[in-house]
């Protein structure tokens, strides 16, 4: 121990730690119906994992995995003690956070658009295994893109922080935590990505 | 209007910051005012259920309609069992004495964070007035038992959506709670406060808080699939839109058997610190008391499927999950031999700590025996949804965990407002509670095995007697209960003052003044010695 400043960051982080892992148990939940469902409706998922826009999904990743780089740089720029690139990085993720929101919204317009929606007529009368396949999609990625609403304010918040420089080299938990938070938003889409746009 | 007045006139977190209006204790960040705060929340919710429980036992009384029709009852029970559960016994050890005890006993300040343990006590608040708005808004309260089992959640009239919504939020305050003590006990130990000299009360809420963290979230996901049914009609555990009912109660209790655990864990806890105070005998097996806790939590993550033996599981299932529930027993038998060893050849003195301490032991000794019936596949199916359950249930929840949380108020308590209850009051309220208790639920016991459901307003005629005697015995336990708030409350605010160490403990919050300073410590405490070691503490 080196201290009470020390021991307060340590403190922080072992915090958000805990609270990441509360996060992907939330999440962990959706994947276990998923793991169960797709036991169950083996056909019906593959039928319905086609009409996924794959374009979109894949625009999605790069966005995401590129956000959570300028994220990790941003780190390493206010440990460097270098608020200015700090700024630009935290300003990239958060664009990146906005642009994915965007096409989520173009994706789902084009999907509802098509009469898939829980409860649409459509999926209605279709096969039930369908139903549940996207009443599991809109659940899993809205719950993700809830995620990315949160950790899109919370950089922004920070960003401007940085900028006013409440944060720097010397008190940076909150900016480490925001980006351990962004990291975890991309992790469980690399989970989603494959699930749901890729495999089937 | 001076809500709070201070109870003793030494300096003391009651009034040492000069801070003493209602603003200065609801946006507290001291641990012990916080603690302070959920116990009267706690207590108010746990009045409300208690009275709802009385209305129960009224209407089943005689056969028929006594008080209340079909509907009332099912809305009476719903909610008698959310509030006992999500706003009374999940929130109540952690919270009250969780927060109020255990950062002294660690020799810390406070906890690690302050600010998100306020945040914890108003997201519960937030939580309980939605719930209590759900019952007053809407189509009428809740009707589905507090397990809100699917499909009937998606498809009753009632309020369902924002009550669960309710529970959600609480749900979430009891997360912050996990990790804030976590982290507390891993980064706030004061010098020579090892592992191995941790009070075993800490060890209970260290392994509560990892089951609130690691199980709570599915409880989040679960209740947000509730909602999504009813309002978006994703028919997930709708069988006749490809859903499986069945993974709704697997989701329930994956979260809800742990829940068990936060009721109870650390009401073990309190117990292990109670026992050798009043034997007068340092606590028998450590390490297998502290270690035992973390198999409870571990194994008891397990074991959910035991709830769900008649609704359809593979037999296979069946058997497995019958099979770690008899695992888990072992655990929770340990503490006990280690109670009972830790009594042996003790000088025993029964105070009213230790009458509920040892009562606790009995009750959740019927409580976990007749869980292994209910655990027993075979047995399972005779007096599944049964009153028998009922009884079973309440020997853990409220013979267990609810006795050993009287039993830490009446050791606890005295510590924080420096002054003490009247004993003899608090041995009568003791006595009618315990024989009210075992008449009310060891009938309901009776009743299950012979056939009586649960959740329903009427029986047959065959049952009335038993139920007669039941409702008898609900009277004398309420009776016992406000006699014990009462005589304890006078105490406190009214009664003799008392000294640092009362009951002559060993572990650290005796050192400090009652009631203590707001910074706990005038130096940061050096811990030399174990928790029990009642050599070092200069009693006689
Ligand atoms: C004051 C004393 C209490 C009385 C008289 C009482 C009475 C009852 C009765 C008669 C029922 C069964 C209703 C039925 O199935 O038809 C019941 C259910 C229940 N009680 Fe209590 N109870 C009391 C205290 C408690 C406490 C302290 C707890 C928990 C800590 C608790 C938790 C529950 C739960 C979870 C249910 C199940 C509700 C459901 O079926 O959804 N009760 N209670
Ligand atoms: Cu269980």
């Amino acid at each position: 121990m080196t201290g009470p400043h020390h021991q307060d960051h340590a403190g922080a982080k072992l915090g958000m730690w805990l609270f990441l892992a509360t996060e992907v148990i939330l999440f962990g939940g959706l994947f276990l119906l998923y793991a169960v469902y797709l036991a169950r409706y083996p056909h019906e998922f593959a039928t319905a994992g086609r009409e996924m826009h794959l374009v979109f999904g894949t625009v999605n990743t790069v966005i995401l995995i590129t956000s959570s780089l300028l994220a990790a740089m941003a780190v390493t720029a206010i440990q460097r003690d270098e608020s200015k690139t700090a700024v630009r990085c935290l300003g990239g993720t958060v664009f990146c956070g906005a642009f994915f929101l965007c096409n989520k919204y173009f994706e789902w317009s084009a999907e509802i658009g098509h009469g898939i929606y829980p409860n649409s007529s459509r999926l209605a009368t279709g096969s039930p295994g369908e139903s549940v396949f996207f009443s599991l999609y809109y659940l899993t990625l809205g719950l993700h893109g809830l995620h990315v609403l949160i950790g899109t304010a919370l950089l922004a918040v920070v960003a401007v922080r940085v900028q006013q420089r409440t944060i720097h080299a010397s008190n940076y938990a909150l900016l480490e935590n925001s980006a351990l938070y962004w990291h975890l938003v991309d992790l469980i889409w690399i989970f989603i990505f494959p699930l749901y746009y890729l495999l089937l | 209007m001076t809500p709070i007045v201070r109870p003793v006139t030494v300096p003391s977190f009651w009034n040492d910051t000069g801070k003493s209006g209602v603003a200065a204790w609801i946006f507290s960040t001291d641990h012990k005012r916080i603690g302070l705060l959920y116990l009267y929340s706690v207590l108010a919710f746990f009045l409300v259920g208690m009275t709802l429980g009385g209305l129960l036992r009224i209407e089943l009384m005689a056969p028929g309609r006594t008080i209340v029709g079909p509907q009332t009852y099912n809305a009476l029970f719903t909610v008698h069992g959310v509030v006992m559960i999500f706003l009374f016994i999940i929130p109540a050890f952690p919270g009250a004495f969780g927060n109020m005890v255990m950062p002294i006993q660690i020799g810390a300040r406070d906890v690690a964070f302050p600010r998100l343990n306020l945040l914890s006590w108003w997201l519960y608040v937030l939580g309980a007035t939605i719930i209590i708005v759900s019952l007053f808004t809407g189509d009428g309260p809740p009707d589905t038992g507090w397990t809100f089992y699917l499909p009937f959640s998606e498809r009753t009239g009632t309020n369902v959506s924002l009550a669960v919504f309710g529970v959600f939020i609480v749900g979430f305050s009891s997360i912050l709670t996990g990790i804030n003590f976590v982290t507390t006990i891993h980064q706030l130990r004061a010098e020579g406060m090892s592992w191995g000299r941790l009070p075993l009360f800490v060890w209970s809420l260290y392994a509560t808080a990892w089951v609130q963290i690691l199980a709570t979230p599915i409880l989040g996901i679960t209740l947000v699939l509730i909602i999504a049914e009813r309002l978006l009609g994703t028919g997930l555990f709708d069988p006749g839109r490809g859903g499986d009912p069945l993974m709704y109660q697997h989701l329930f209790w994956i979260y809800s058997h742990p829940a068990v655990y936060i009721m109870i864990l650390p009401a073990m806890g309190a117990i292990t610190e109670i026992i050798p105070v009043f034997s007068r005998k340092p606590i028998f097996g450590y390490k297998m008391i502290a270690f035992s806790s973390i198999a409870i939590a571990s194994a008891g993550s397990l074991v959910w499927g035991h709830h769900m033996f008649t609704s359809g599981m593979s037999d296979r299932a069946i058997l497995i999950f019958s099979f770690l529930t008899f695992v888990v027993a072992i655990p929770s038998a340990i503490k006990v031999f280690n109670w009972v060893s830790t009594l042996y050849k003790g000088s025993i003195s029964l105070e009213a700590p230790m009458l509920f301490a040892l009562s606790f032991i009995l009750l959740f000794s019927i409580g976990g025996l007749t869980g292994l019936i209910l655990g027993a596949a075979a047995t399972n199916i005779h007096v599944h949804d049964t009153h028998f359950v009922v009884g079973h249930f309440h020997y853990v929840m409220f013979g267990g965990a609810g006795f050993a949380f009287f039993g830490a108020m009446h050791y606890w308590l005295p510590k924080f407002y420096g002054r003490r209850y009247a004993e003899k009051p608090a041995l009568a309220a003791w006595v009618l509670m315990f024989i009210g208790f075992n008449i009310t639920y060891f009938s309901m016991m009776l009743l299950g095995v012979k056939g009586m459901p649960r959740r329903y307003y009427d029986y047959l005629p065959e049952f009335a007697p038993l139920n007669l005697v039941s409702t008898v015995g609900s009277w004398i336990l309420i009776s016992g209960v406000i006699l014990l708030l009462i005589n304890l409350f006078r105490g406190l605010w009214k009664g003799e003052p008392i000294g640092n160490n009362p009951w002559g403990g060993a572990t650290l919050e005796w050192t400090i003044p009652s009631p203590p300073p707001t910074e706990n410590f005038d130096a940061d405490p050096v811990v030399t010695h174990g928790p029990y070691d009642f050599r070092k503490t200069g009693m006689p």
